[in-house]
């Protein structure tokens, strides 16, 4: 066991858990934080994506004690009340069936509109392709990114 | 009946709701008044509605409260909906299987709102001493004409809770419906898309542990021994023990599907902790003198197959001699793989079962069920055993066998302590209840003229029979003979969305289409032809053939016009179309596709369904939708083999699931507004849509699909994510 400082969504967390730990678990059983969610555990299905300094990174493939003073940021830390543009575009499309791999597509688009505010189709499809979705929910995705891009590029 | 502030003693799922968020648009009542079941009314008029069947991602959940609330005549703004806990006194048929939750819930959906209505009609005839008959109610407002006098549902709430529930009360005209036929999102929504706690996975509790399972890594073999000293001194790890799940002597039932009843719990501290001890134990299997794999499962089916079962599903005229004096036959073998259900959320269940009590809480498609097996196993009555269900993250038929659920009662009865069980991805993938895998041989007669005088289709499925004998186009043809063979095998099945038919319909449609092409015949006419004859003239008791062929051609009818089929398929593209009748559903669909290398690449489709009334077209159509990706994924990429016992993929980076590159461009959809009761939503469209894409990519590229998966070998399935 060991004990890591955390930066999570701009708060500081400290945790003691094995170094081999991946962020995964550390969020969730650690720190409370659900949204992430588990669904492959090795790096295929992106469920359980978060943003690391920004970048979409698979928490289930990086041990704890890899993170360091590196930003991390959550579903719960993409907006507080859930007002993101692309958290609000998907309620607008109704996407979710099960919801269970939604917060995982929803962090890997937000990290897709910050690097690329103005996508094309197949950017959409190939940043979005990295992200399972069993329902098949892949349609209504495509728009909800096209919606909160536009929504973004009119605020 | 009336209870003081939230009425939610079960509610794991309400101490996790957002109160803040439901707050800032729905002032909280102080008080709560239980009209029946299903309702609860509050002073200020808020309602809570009650959605019984567990919530797979099918949107029962807001689409069963929608169904009362628009009978109770309400603002659907002001209702608040929370997931009902098993309870066999109050609701009927807490499953959600066979696309039946709305279609055999209607009435006592609709009857808990109307009669919930005409109490508080009587609650304010009684106060203003005028005729109740003279009441009107509008969006959560009772009013009465002549004398002005007007009243909310939170008003007359206490009141009408004291009143006897009527037996008979009148319901809606369709034509009065406010709320069923709109769109409505997702009441889930919002807190999905913030990573709320939902699902079964999520649950927390005090005083918690994590437990794991190792089972036997091959199908047939069982418990020997297991090094479990070793792992006990692990860090975290609390105690691992061989536990018998079913013990002898108890009952078992289907929803025991899969069931393992030796295996290995490890209980510890966190996840983490408990899959390096999982991985680390070293176990021991006694096999049994043969193994399965995949080669023998095929030679199985092939060698049924090659013979007439002892008596035939189906025969109607003579087929024998219509073949022997045919001017053409046509015979096409199809065969599809085992499927995984690689549900998102892996199986998991939280159980605190004490000697007085059983609580289980977590993702399970048939609650009831599993109180049974509960009862028998821990040899506890049923009073004593509580289950609630958590939102699902995917069901699709695997959590009907909730044999994991039972795991977990009988680690935490061992341990004396509260547990969540978590299975691994690979846990979940190689302790399946599988679609099981096929193969059926069609033949088709044809006359001179390119007309149809028999059809013969002999199916064979491993642990299930093949056909369904009295599906079209049984009764629209004189000589019909359908046969259906088994073969046992050691490797569990189970329902796989859409059961049988998800592999039957593609195979048909596929054969339809080359049946037609061979008659030198469109194939949408050479399907309607057949429907007249059901229609006019059918073969056999009508009663006895399973499909109302007038609903069945008005689908293709409809996807015919929408896709302007008649007009021809566009330059580049490949088309093809498809039509299937299962879960009381008729889905018509036309796909136009072009081959990127050699894997299809869908462009558009049309969809059209018959499902009777839409309950809420917004979510409907979500379930169209998935259903078409859900097929087209699996019949292109997906299989699932075992070599000695062992399935040789055990996640998804040997598993190939659809993606998003790969997903059709757009899909539209077309429901037919006949106002007939609502039938099946959540499968329907999954079948036939694997026919469709065959007949377009042989379009495309010349070549007919009769194998599943059409892209990859079986041996060729690794991806990268």
């Amino acid at each position: 066991m060991a004990r890591f400082n955390l930066n999570i969504n701009g708060t500081q967390r400290e945790v003691d858990v094995d170094p081999s730990t991946p962020l995964l678990w550390v969020l969730r059983e650690n720190l409370n934080l659900v949204g992430t969610k588990y669904g492959c555990g090795i790096a295929i299905c992106g469920s359980c994506n978060v943003h690391v300094n920004g970048t979409v990174v698979r928490s289930c493939s990086m041990p704890v004690s890899t993170v360091g003073k590196q930003e991390i940021t959550t579903i719960e830390g993409l907006s507080e009340n859930g007002d993101h543009p692309v958290q609000e575009a998907w309620l607008e499309e109704d996407v979710p069936q099960c919801g269970y791999c939604q917060t995982g597509q929803i962090m890997t688009a937000a990290a897709l509109l910050k690097q690329n505010p103005n996508p094309s189709d197949s950017e959409i499809e190939m940043a979005m392709s990295g992200n399972l979705c069993r329902c098949g929910t892949y349609v209504r995705i495509k728009k909800a990114v096209k919606r909160a891009a536009e929504s973004q590029s009119n605020s | 009946m009336a209870g003081g502030g939230l009425v939610l003693g079960f509610s794991w799922l309400a101490s996790c709701k957002d109160e803040a968020a439901v707050e800032a648009t729905l002032a909280m009542p102080d008080e709560w008044f239980e009209i029946n079941g299903f309702l609860k009314i509050g002073n200020n008029g808020v309602v809570t509605a009650m959605s019984p069947n567990p919530e797979i991602g099918q949107n029962v959940k807001t689409a069963m409260p929608m169904i009362v609330a628009d009978e109770l005549d309400v603002d659907w703004n002001n209702v608040i909906v929370e997931q009902a806990p098993l309870n066999t006194d109050i609701f009927t048929r807490q499953l959600a299987g066979g696309s039946q939750s709305i279609r055999q819930g209607w009435n006592s959906l609709r009857m808990a709102g109307a009669t919930a209505r005409q109490m508080l009609k009587q609650a304010a005839a009684d106060a203003w001493q005028v005729p109740v008959a003279e009441i009107t109610t509008a969006a959560g407002v009772l009013s009465h004409k002549a004398s002005g006098k007007s009243a909310g549902y939170g008003d007359m709430a206490a009141a009408a809770s004291k009143l006897e529930v009527p037996e008979e009360v009148k319901l809606k005209e369709i034509e009065e419906f406010t709320i069923i036929g709109t769109d409505r999102k997702n009441v889930d929504g919002k807190d999905i898309v913030m990573g709320k706690p939902l699902f079964g996975l999520d649950v927390q509790k005090e005083g918690m542990l994590i437990a794991m399972i190792v089972h036997p890594p091959a199908f047939g073999m069982t418990f020997k021994s297991a090094d479990l000293e070793s792992v006990k001194t692990m860090q975290g790890i609390k105690d691992a023990f061989h536990i018998v799940v079913y013990p002898e002597g108890a009952e078992r039932q289907w929803s025991d599907g899969g069931a393992i009843p030796e295996m290995v719990a490890i209980v510890g501290e966190s996840t983490w902790q408990c899959l390096q001890a999982k991985k680390a134990l070293k176990a021991e299997w006694e096999a049994p003198d043969k193994l399965e794999s995949t080669s023998d499962h095929d030679k199985g089916l092939a060698e049924l197959l090659a013979k007439a079962p002892k008596e035939p599903a189906r025969r109607d005229g003579n087929p024998e001699k219509a073949f022997a004096g045919a001017a053409r036959v046509i015979e096409r073998t199809f065969s599809a793989p085992y499927l995984a259900h690689n549900c998102m959320e892996p199986m998991n269940f939280y159980a605190h079962v004490t000697p007085d009590k059983a609580e289980l809480l977590g993702p399970t498609q048939t609650p009831e069920f599993l109180e049974n097996t509960l009862a028998s196993v821990l040899e506890m009555p049923k009073e004593k055993i509580d289950i609630m269900m958590t939102r699902m993250g995917g069901g699709f038929g695997r959590r009907l066998y909730s044999t994991f659920a039972v795991e977990a009662a009988m680690i935490s009865k061992k341990m004396q302590a509260p547990v969540k069980l978590v299975y691994t991805r690979e846990d979940d993938m190689s302790q399946g209840t599988y679609r099981p895998s096929y193969m059926v041989t069609y033949r088709a007669a044809l006359d001179e003229a390119g007309k149809l005088l028999a059809w013969h289709v002999r199916a064979a499925g491993t642990n299930d029979g093949g056909v369904f004998e009295n599906r079209f186009p049984a009764g629209a043809l004189d000589n019909y003979l359908a046969e259906s063979h088994m073969l046992p095998t050691q490797v569990t099945t189970g329902a796989w969305r859409a059961p049988r038919s998800n592999f039957l319909a593609g195979a048909e449609n596929a054969f339809l289409d080359e049946v037609a092409e061979a008659a030198g015949k469109d194939p949408i006419d050479f399907r309607l032809e057949l429907f007249d004859r059901a229609i006019n003239d059918p073969v056999g008791d009508p009663e006895k053939n399973d499909y109302d062929p007038k609903r069945y051609a008005g689908v293709l009818k409809l996807v015919r016009e929408k896709a302007n089929w008649d007009a021809g398929t566009p330059s580049g593209k490949g088309r093809g179309v498809s039509a299937y009748y299962c879960h009381n559903s008729y889905v018509a669909q036309v796909l136009d596709l072009h081959m990127d290398r050699n894997e299809p690449r869908v462009d558009k489709i049309w969809c059209a369904v018959d499902c009777g009334i839409v309950i809420n077209p917004l979510s409907a159509r979500n379930q169209i939708e998935g259903g078409i990706v859900d097929g087209i994924g699996h019949v292109t990429y997906s299989a699932l083999t075992f070599q000695n016992g062992k399935p040789e993929q055990t996640n998804f980076d040997r598993y190939r699931l659809i993606r998003h590159a790969e997903a059709p461009k757009e899909i539209e959809t077309f429901f037919v507004d006949n106002g007939i009761d609502p039938t099946g939503l959540g499968e329907p469209s999954l079948p036939p849509i694997s026919g469709a894409l065959a007949n377009a990519m042989y379009r495309a590229t010349g070549t007919r699909y009769y194998h599943q998966p059409f892209v990859g070998s079986k041996q060729d399935q690794r991806v990268i994510g």
